[in-house]
């Protein structure tokens, strides 16, 4: 008895990227307190910014200086492994992007709590009056975004589920046009949201009390070992499924997903069809991969009729849309589902796990770039009332204004997967590991339900280009340097993956290699 | 006491918050279901933890985090119910539907800005 502890120990360094982006949100919310206003968005934007970039740099210092770790940082919480950095990259330069498109041009309300109409919003707008807070709201989102797919014990993924999770509710219901869209996106968001997050608990209480704990890798061995509480299992797994199955918005818990997307901001938008995605795939894959990896008998046959269903409900609900947004939307559900056919397509072997694992990551960056780059197409196209929704708006687009035209029509087919585009060697990459994984008849319907997406996508193209412009169709606002830079950066991304893709494929098999730390 | 008896109180306890998120049709009475849903896994973490004698008491710990949360979580909530009903004077979840399939076919213009 000499009176010393051990202390735990904490890897700052591993953890900094992370760690940035949270400080710069807390600096955020203090300049909020005490800076004056018409200073607040000087000092936000390029803090964000720049926080942004210096956790990108640190994560790239740390994938290529330092190595990839091989034990899981802060006493087995956080797990930053190959895929997590990898992960961690891609929302981070999905998130400047984003960041980009927000302060491009006013999107978002003058004063939330005002009716709109009223002499409260006039005396706002009249003083020129804005949510800055959106600039911390994104930073904490996207901090949460980092944590989620590292989060190594259950407990740290529910903190970060909710840290990423809370801030986007806010910024649903921020928009400055279509008012009453944006509050009921936030709280149809809001209630399922917390839904979904009390399902993902019960199954974590549950599967602590059939493994006595929530680390994810003393759940691994639990399940081989631990007998006569299979209910407990079954259920906890079952009911973890639901709440992460929501947040990527898989076939039976699609339906928030086209009426969020299309309420929402449409930078903010861009933020969730990419970020949020790409983290909430992260953080399943370690799930079902890790922690309950010896269950896979079980919970494979359910993930494999999930991912036809989403496949099918996403390619075939699109088809009937007229709004853009609402039409991305659905299109993103179809991804989701062509991205689950990359989860059940491992195996025994380390290689196949591997080869699954780079596909998933490599179409995670080709879609998201994709993604951002078409909502930042649709936020320029605009009508006297706000962004020019309705899909028959869009007519005749490809005669006023061809360049603009020509690169959503480009995303489009990047969406659909011809070569070519980044889109074809994302879903390549994910049903070339299905196939070596035995997974054949998912692949025919992933490919069947591509086709069918491509009927949609073509749709809109032929709209463009092959119908006469309205007389009062909707101006194309030029577009601000930032949402110009947007939308040149998704460009260069899609046809770069496109054509030559080997850099970023080799980068994520490399980052998959060592697959994820246990 | 038999561990039985806590864990199916706070199942039964989950599944009045699932009935209730499901059948109200009142935004302030589904956040109090899901608040009833987050209750009942408290009590379950919490059972479990003196169950199966946690040394580092992990279930309680996160009964901690799950409070915390879930406090937030109602603020949230609030605020944006609140801005609804300034806007709207209903809270019926039922009534918001302007982001439903069947009115995306309708007219742009016939759309509330």
């Amino acid at each position: 008895m000499n009176g010393t502890i051990q202390a735990p120990t904490i890897e700052y360094a591993l953890l900094a990227p992370m760690l940035v982006v949270f400080g710069a949100a807390i600096v955020g919310v203090l300049v909020e307190a005490f800076a004056p206003r018409y200073l607040r968005s000087a000092i936000h934007v390029p803090l964000t910014l720049l926080s942004l970039a210096g956790a990108f740099a640190l994560t790239i210092w740390q994938a290529a200086a330092k190595g990839i770790p091989t034990k899981a940082a802060a006493m087995g919480a956080v797990a930053v492994d190959g895929p997590a950095l990898f992960i961690w990259g891609t929302i981070l330069v999905l998130a400047f992007v984003s960041v980009l498109l927000i302060k491009g041009e006013d999107h978002f309300v003058a004063a939330a709590s005002a009716v709109p109409g009223s002499a409260e919003e006039e005396q706002a707008l009249h003083e020129g009056a804005a949510h800055s807070e959106i600039y911390p709201l994104v930073l904490f989102a996207v901090g949460g975004m980092l944590l989620f797919p590292a989060a190594n014990d259950l407990l740290v993924a529910f903190v970060a589920l909710e840290v990423m999770s809370l801030p986007l509710y806010l910024l649903c219901g921020l928009a400055r046009r279509r008012r009453l869209l944006s509050q009921e996106a936030a709280v149809k968001y809001f209630l399922l949201g917390a839904f979904s997050s009390a399902f993902f608990l019960y199954g974590t209480a549950l599967l602590y009390g059939y493994a006595g704990s929530i680390d994810l890798a003393k759940i691994s061995t639990a399940v081989g070992s631990v007998g006569g509480q299979d209910t407990l299992l079954y259920i906890g797994a079952a009911m973890l499924g639901v709440g992460l199955l929501f947040k990527i918005g898989a076939a039976p818990f699609q339906a928030w997903k086209p009426d969020v997307y299309q309420g929402a901001p449409t930078p903010i938008t861009a933020l969730m069809a990419s970020g949020t995605l790409v983290a909430a795939f992260g953080a399943l894959v370690r799930v079902f991969w890790v922690g309950l990896g010896g269950l896979d008998w079980d919970w494979r046959p359910v993930l494999y009729g999930v991912a036809i269903l989403t496949m099918v409900v996403g390619a075939v609900l699109a088809i009937t849309q007229t709004d853009i947004k609402r039409m991305l939307a659905y299109s993103s559900i179809a991804h989701g589902g062509f991205l689950l056919v990359g989860v059940i397509a491992t195996g025994k072997a380390a290689a196949q796990n591997a080869s699954a694992l780079s596909g998933i990551l490599f179409y995670l960056v080709a879609y998201g770039f994709t993604t951002v780059g078409a909502f930042a197409v649709v936020t320029m196209v605009r009508d006297a009332g706000g962004e020019a929704w309705h899909l028959s708006r869009w007519a005749g687009l490809g005669k006023r204004s061809p360049l603009l035209a020509g690169i959503f029509a480009f995303f489009l087919l990047a969406f659909a997967g011809i070569p070519l585009t980044s889109g074809f060697f994302g879903k390549y990459a994910v049903f070339q590991a299905a196939v070596s994984g035995g997974a054949l008849p998912l692949v025919i319907v992933g490919v069947v339900a591509s086709a069918v997406a491509a009927f949609f996508y073509v749709r809109v193209i032929v709209l463009m280009f092959f119908s006469d412009p309205a007389a009062d169709g909707p101006s194309i606002v030029l577009p601000s340097r930032g949402t110009a830079a947007v939308v040149g950066l998704a460009v260069l991304a899609t046809v770069v993956l496109g054509v030559y893709p080997q850099p970023v494929l080799d980068l994520a098999h490399s980052a998959a290699q060592s697959l994820f730390v246990r | 006491m038999h561990i039985v008896y806590p864990v199916v109180v706070s199942a039964l306890l989950f599944s009045i918050g699932v009935y209730g998120v499901l059948a109200r049709r009142n935004a302030i009475l589904v956040l109090m279901s899901v608040e009833l849903m987050l209750n009942a896994v408290n009590l379950n973490l919490v059972a479990f933890d003196v169950w199966l004698r946690d040394r580092l008491h992990g279930g309680q710990v996160l009964t901690l985090f799950v409070i915390v949360i879930a406090a937030a979580e109602v603020g949230l909530g609030l605020a944006i119910v609140l801005a609804v009903f300034r806007n709207r004077k209903t809270i019926d979840v039922d009534r918001l539907r302007d982001l439903s399939e069947d009115l995306t076919e309708a007219d742009p213009e016939e759309v509330r800005p």
